[in-house]
């Protein structure tokens, strides 16, 4: 193709009818070369995966001392201390987030109703885990599909995780039906002023949104150290702890304690579902995807690409925001300095691994809140620390992000067709 | 190109609305410095400013100001560049005289905030100083990357890495030089796999830079976590010391600021002005713009792209990982979890403030390390502002300055991009 030099699409204005028609009267491809590329779309994934949790393994190994030890006696000896060592840990990994069978079984096989539910807690366990997951990794899916990198997913949850626990405790004597649907929607509310911010900035003045949503991470932390040691401070606590929400706006926990698993976790999928009806069956989600796959066909259409950019960095937010008020009305119940760890940066890896679609981030989702959970028990377990979790992330992010490295691995065949990727326009602003 | 870019500055600086915006900014921060620094302040009262640094050996006398004239002055002063630049404008020389209101305005501050109480001004410039210096070298490293044309928002974990592995070697070999060459070779290797991953297989540069976020993270919180936490052997590398430059020391006031610390402020200024010299005038620099402005138009005539940004990015990613020695071999002297506490993203922020240049991110480092600086002596001297407000200010500052509301910071044209030779 003719591409004018230095710019990473052909010139976009002359053409832009051309590339939306193309668009619009794409044909669907044959069943059978659909299945295919099905088949392969799903490949990459699981490799990605399978090739971070080896790696994982000989990490593990390698930085295991008694391993060392081992090979200082024999090389058969260390061979089989390293496979030890790795069996132990991701043994663990597996009965920490899904379950010991042999519990599992014995429970079962008493009838007791209680030890059957705490048998099936670590399984439980990794579904709480991997709610606020879902919330973050569908808001920055949606902001792909519109074409705006949403790196604020942290920032956005902690304001709705602020916002709801307001509306949690300082709200009293409603019913629970009205008062958790508000303190929810005051969650979202909150990460939908969060976005929409940066959102604004980008299409008013073109400001990047990734430098602005990693400044509004900051100003996010910021604030609720500040909201924390002073205004929405747990009267008589010394520690920097807000309040407890009313009863009335907790999430309604299914089994008894010390079992967590609630009302989150099928929220988070009903969104799901939501996002799906919204991008491909509505009008105005084909406008966002439009928007994102080519801002400049989109504007020949007569779509506003301003608002349409602030809608879906507004949206984004919302779910980020969700995210947040999940987790303080369906685990903690207060709001509480740095209780989220690094959701935002995993957000990303999850709308990635999952294609941004809704169906591919609950499945990624569900995994990378399989590994957190189970991790912890490894690392009580095992004495491998908790962190080798983020090891695993970042090697599978890489692995989604460049599937040549995946296909050089495994031989597999490249797609006739470029993959799509998330493109990146320049800093400061280029309107 | 170069003359494109100028051209684009002067453009940019000398259109009327900006012109306005800048003047109304002028007005604005006199109008602050009348209306709120003066309420409160009687005509008998005296911000005293300490001016010896600690270790100081030429000492001064504390410096009294007349609160409230100093005040008058500022005011003054600041109304009436707001007032020349709404009228006339101060072209080419805004940028200056913007800096000169900045500073001005912060001064008005102090003279309010130390009203009838005694400041260290010294002491607040040099932690100022100190502050600024992480910063100032994620800003460079970054500074390295995009001139070539790769967005680089993993500079936080290059820092985090060669903190890690600076400690670890010092403690192991006992020796600091050893353990600051480990923590740049670990910037360099960090920033191998951005490289990697952004340049050969075109991964999006966020992404990547994300990568190597999560990657860092993990790897030195696992490392810190399994080795380091049982064994406080391999967690206690020692300092570098501070030693006086011999004659420049004695100078009153900048003298045991600037000329009585420890190896990293020296390496910054030289870093600065290499760099500095390096990027404008010399054949590399051009080579390395031309890639980050207009990769084809440089591959035409001879340059090789791929491998000038490779070697950016890798001095970028050593820039950083001096940064990151910083932390442990410069400051602390140990490794905590996550201790960089993202110096490496205000470093990226001080870039952009500082417009993609080594001095004018070193400035804008100054000013975000004051703000660190000052909130934490806010509780001492008693002033209502909640010190995380403070904190809040490089960021919203950058937001601003991104904005273009006040001047118009520009990047790389090719920023960002990845380079596909056809």
């Amino acid at each position: 193709m003719d591409k004018r030099p230095g710019e990473q699409s052909p010139d976009p204005r002359a053409d832009a009818g051309q590339i939306l028609l193309q668009e619009v009267t794409d044909p669907t491809p044959p069943k059978g070369k659909a299945r295919r590329s099905y088949g392969r779309m799903v490949a990459i994934p699981l490799l990605a995966i399978f090739s971070g949790l080896v790696l994982g393994a000989i990490f593990i190994a390698v930085t295991s001392q008694e391993v060392y030890a081992a090979f200082g006696q024999s090389f058969g000896a260390g061979l089989r201390e390293a496979w030890r060592t790795i069996a132990t840990a991701y043994g663990a990994l597996f009965s920490g987030s899904i379950g010991d069978p042999a519990r599992i079984a014995a429970a079962l096989s008493s009838g007791d109703s209680a030890e059957i539910r705490r048998a099936f807690n670590p399984f439980l366990e990794s579904l709480v885990a991997s709610t606020p997951y879902i919330f973050a990794g569908l808001g920055v899916a949606l902001g792909f599909r519109a074409g705006v990198f949403n790196i604020g997913a942290e920032g956005q949850l902690f304001i709705g995780a602020a916002t709801a626990a307001y509306a949690g405790y300082a709200i009293k004597g409603l019913p629970t039906i009205i008062h958790l649907p508000l303190a929810m929607l005051a969650g979202a509310l909150g990460g939908a002023v969060w976005g929409f911010i940066p959102g604004w900035l980008k299409a008013k003045t073109g400001g990047h949104e990734v430098i602005n949503t990693i400044m509004m991470n900051y100003i996010a932390f910021r604030l609720s150290d500040w909201l924390l040691t002073g205004p929405m401070k747990r009267p008589g606590s010394f520690n920097p702890i807000s309040p407890t929400i009313e009863p009335s706006a907790m999430l309604p926990r299914f089994f008894g304690e010390p079992i967590r698993f609630h009302l989150g976790f099928f929220i988070a999928l009903a969104m799901a579902y939501v996002v799906y009806w919204f991008l491909f069956k509505t009008t105005w989600g084909f406008d966002l995807r439009t928007v994102g796959a080519n801002p400049f066909a989109a504007k020949y259409a007569g779509m506003n690409v301003s608002r349409n950019t602030i809608a879906a960095m507004a949206l984004s937010g919302a779910l980020c925001g969700m995210a947040g008020a999940n987790e303080v009305l369906g685990v903690n119940y207060n709001l509480a300095m740095a209780f989220s760890s690094g959701y935002g940066f995993d957000a990303i890896a999850l709308a990635l691994l999952g294609n941004s679609h809704p169906a591919g981030v609950v499945l990624a989702s569900l995994l990378f809140g399989t590994l957190r959970n189970g991790a912890t028990r490894m690392q009580v377990t095992s004495n491998v620390p908790i962190d080798i979790i983020s090891i695993l992330q970042a090697v599978i992010l890489a692995f989604i992000a460049a599937p040549a490295i995946i296909r050089t691995i495994y031989r597999l065949r490249a797609p006739s067709k470029t993959e799509g990727a998330v493109t990146l326009s320049s800093w400061g602003g280029n309107k | 190109m170069a003359t494109d870019t100028a051209l684009r500055k002067h453009v940019e600086v000398s259109s009327p609305t900006r012109r306005i915006a800048m003047g109304l900014v002028f007005v604005l921060l006199g109008v602050i410095t009348l209306l709120f620094f003066t309420r409160g302040i009687t005509s008998d009262m005296r911000s005293t400013f300490g001016l010896n640094a600690s270790g100081s050996i030429t000492e001064l006398p504390p410096w009294p100001v007349h609160s409230l004239t100093a005040l008058y002055v500022i005011t003054a002063f600041v109304l009436g560049a707001g007032a020349y630049q709404l009228v006339r404008g101060f072209k080419h020389r805004t940028n200056l005289i913007l800096s000169l209101v900045v500073f001005a305005f912060v001064f008005g501050f102090l003279v309010w905030a130390a009203a009838d109480k005694s400041l260290n001004l010294a002491g607040l410039v040099s932690t100022t100083l100190s502050k600024a210096v992480p910063i100032t070298f994620g800003a460079l490293s970054g500074i390295l990357c995009e001139r070539a044309g790769v967005v680089n928002i993993g500079i936080e974990g290059m820092m985090l890495a060669g903190a890690l592995v600076g400690a670890l070697v010092g403690s192991v070999t006992q020796n600091l030089w050893l353990g600051l060459l480990a923590a740049m070779l670990m910037g360099m290797f960090m920033a191998l796999i951005h490289a990697w991953l952004s340049i050969k297989y075109k991964v999006n540069q966020i992404v990547s830079g994300t990568v190597i976020n999560i990657f860092a993270t993990g790897l030195t919180s696992y490392i810190s976590a399994k080795f380091l936490q049982s064994n406080e052997a391999l967690n206690n590398p020692g300092l570098f010391q501070p030693f006086n430059i011999p004659g420049l020391v004695n100078i009153p006031f900048f003298g045991s600021i600037l000329f009585r610390n420890n190896l990293f402020v020296y390496m910054l200024f030289i870093f600065l002005i290499v760099l500095q010299v390096a990027l404008f005038n010399t054949r590399w620099g051009l080579r390395v713009r031309a890639v980050g402005e207009h990769p084809k138009a440089a591959d035409t005539l001879g340059i090789n792209v791929i491998r000038t940004r490779y070697l950016s990015v890798m001095l970028g990613g050593l820039m950083a990982g001096f940064g990151g020695a910083y932390f442990t071999l410069g400051s602390v002297g140990r490794f905590d979890e996550v201790m960089t506490a993202g110096r490496g993203f205000i470093g990226l922020a001080a870039m952009i403030f500082g417009n993609w240049t080594p001095f004018g991110s070193f400035g804008a480092g100054l000013l975000f390390g004051f703000a660190d600086a000052l909130a934490t002596r806010l509780a001492i001297l008693r002033i209502p502002i909640p010190s995380q407000f403070l904190l809040m200010a490089p960021y919203i500052a950058t937001m601003i300055v991104l904005a273009g509301v006040v001047g118009r910071s520009q990047g790389p044209a090719a920023d960002g991009v990845p380079y596909e030779k056809e």
